[in-house]
């Protein structure tokens, strides 16, 4: 299983990202080698409209099954469903707190979009 | 003739150039108000509505019995307003551009065009002048198919001016693109100057014949005029910072009406504009 994190940093113990599609990049951790990768996420980052839908290609091409973050807009909502990818929902300070809350299936998953677009 | 009236800095006087210019050119003119985010000159030349048509862009419809997950269309769509996911693709109508391209693209002509409404283009016609007018949907984020549903309407064999939106942005490129002349309204102070500089880059960019409106002289410093000296830009007109024109304004009078020793400021600039596009076409 291979999870995206949102943040601007590229080790565990980097700030999450509350923001899922304009956050600055991604953690793709995978669960079976414990091994992660940092993904840069400048282009959506940039994107003047349809940022949710580029970062969920982004992650879908790192091979993400699901996403731990703060909060998702529209675009992404349905981006993200369409591509399968499952939205697990933290408050966590850093990668490594999100990460061992992700493992112990402590995160509520997003059934909706829960902020509107363009919301920070 | 084409006359595209434009500026970089908003609220230099664009409107304020456009109506006045058309109520000096008279009967016959077409004002074409191609600021559809924000559509004003019908403040001034209020007149009769003679028409409104609804305007829509092409926006792509999938057939999912047809479609085979591909992803074609979401390789080719810059814009990402088509995407698949290993799915049946998902549409996102507020970003298509409608280009057609993903339908063209798909291989197994699952895509169809639909169109989505974005405003409506108002006719009207008031003192001889006819008042063509955008105006977009609220919430509809691109004003460039809209501008080209105003273009389209305009009768080549009569004058035309061409009020703009402001800034130098696809908005306005999609205004003053085919114009034979444009007018930059600026005003003398830094801000008006700073984008100047950017209105002039891209009017020269465009290759179209250009010049210069000072409104508001009097306030600000030279900067404005040294610029134009220095670039060789020619200064059609200036007005000064009248408290009476933005009196009259603000009561949605024309200046040439509320305030007739204006009159030949305007006749002049119109001179200046027949003048200095004709020297650009020899």
């Amino acid at each position: 299983m291979k999870v995206a994190f949102t943040t601007s940093g590229n080790t565990l113990d980097a700030l999450m990202d509350p923001r899922f599609a304009r956050a600055a990049g991604y953690i793709i951790y995978d669960t079976v080698t414990d091994t992660f990768e940092a993904v840069d996420n400048q282009k959506a980052f940039n994107a003047a409209h349809g940022a949710g839908i580029q970062a969920t290609e982004a992650i879908m091409r790192q091979g993400a099954n699901c996403v731990v973050t703060g909060h998702c807009g529209p675009k992404a909502f349905r981006a993200l469903s369409a591509a399968g990818i499952h939205i697990y929902q933290t408050q966590a300070q850093t990668v490594a707190e999100a990460l061992e809350a992700y493992r112990a299936g402590a995160l509520p998953t997003l059934k909706s979009a829960d902020v509107d677009g363009h919301w920070s | 003739m084409i006359i595209s009236v434009a500026s970089g800095k908003g609220g230099t006087g664009k409107t304020t150039v456009s109506v006045n210019l058309a109520r000096i050119i008279g009967r016959g003119v077409q004002l074409l108000d191609c600021d559809v985010e924000e559509p004003n000159a019908h403040l001034f030349l209020r007149g009769r509505e003679t028409g409104c048509d609804i305007v829509t862009i092409p926006v792509p419809e999938v057939d999912e019995s047809l479609c085979d997950a591909c992803g074609e269309c979401g390789r080719f769509c810059r814009y990402h307003a088509i995407v698949s996911f290993g799915s049946t693709p998902l549409v996102f109508p507020e970003l298509c551009h409608g280009c057609g391209g993903c339908m063209l693209v798909c291989p197994r002509k699952a895509i169809r065009e639909t169109g989505q409404r974005i405003g409506v283009v108002e006719t009207r016609e008031a003192d001889g002048i006819s008042l063509i007018q955008g105006k977009l949907d609220i919430g509809v984020p691109m004003a460039p198919p809209l501008i080209r549903g105003v273009k389209a309407r305009l009768d080549k064999k009569r004058t035309a001016i061409l009020d703009a939106p402001p800034g130098t942005s696809c908005p306005v490129i999609a205004t003053v693109r085919g114009s034979d002349f444009v007018v930059l309204v600026t005003e003398p102070t830094p801000f008006g100057l700073h984008d100047l500089r950017l209105a002039v880059d891209m009017i020269r960019e465009l290759s179209i014949p250009f010049g210069v409106v000072v409104n508001r002289m009097g306030v600000g410093d030279d900067r404005v005029h040294r610029f134009c000296r220095e670039k060789d830009i020619p200064l059609l007109l200036e007005l000064s910072d009248d408290r009476r024109i933005a009196e009259a304004y603000s009561r949605g009078e024309l200046v040439v009406d509320a305030l007739p020793e204006y009159t030949s400021n305007f006749a002049t600039l119109l001179l200046n504009i027949r003048e200095y596009s004709g020297a650009r076409e020899k």
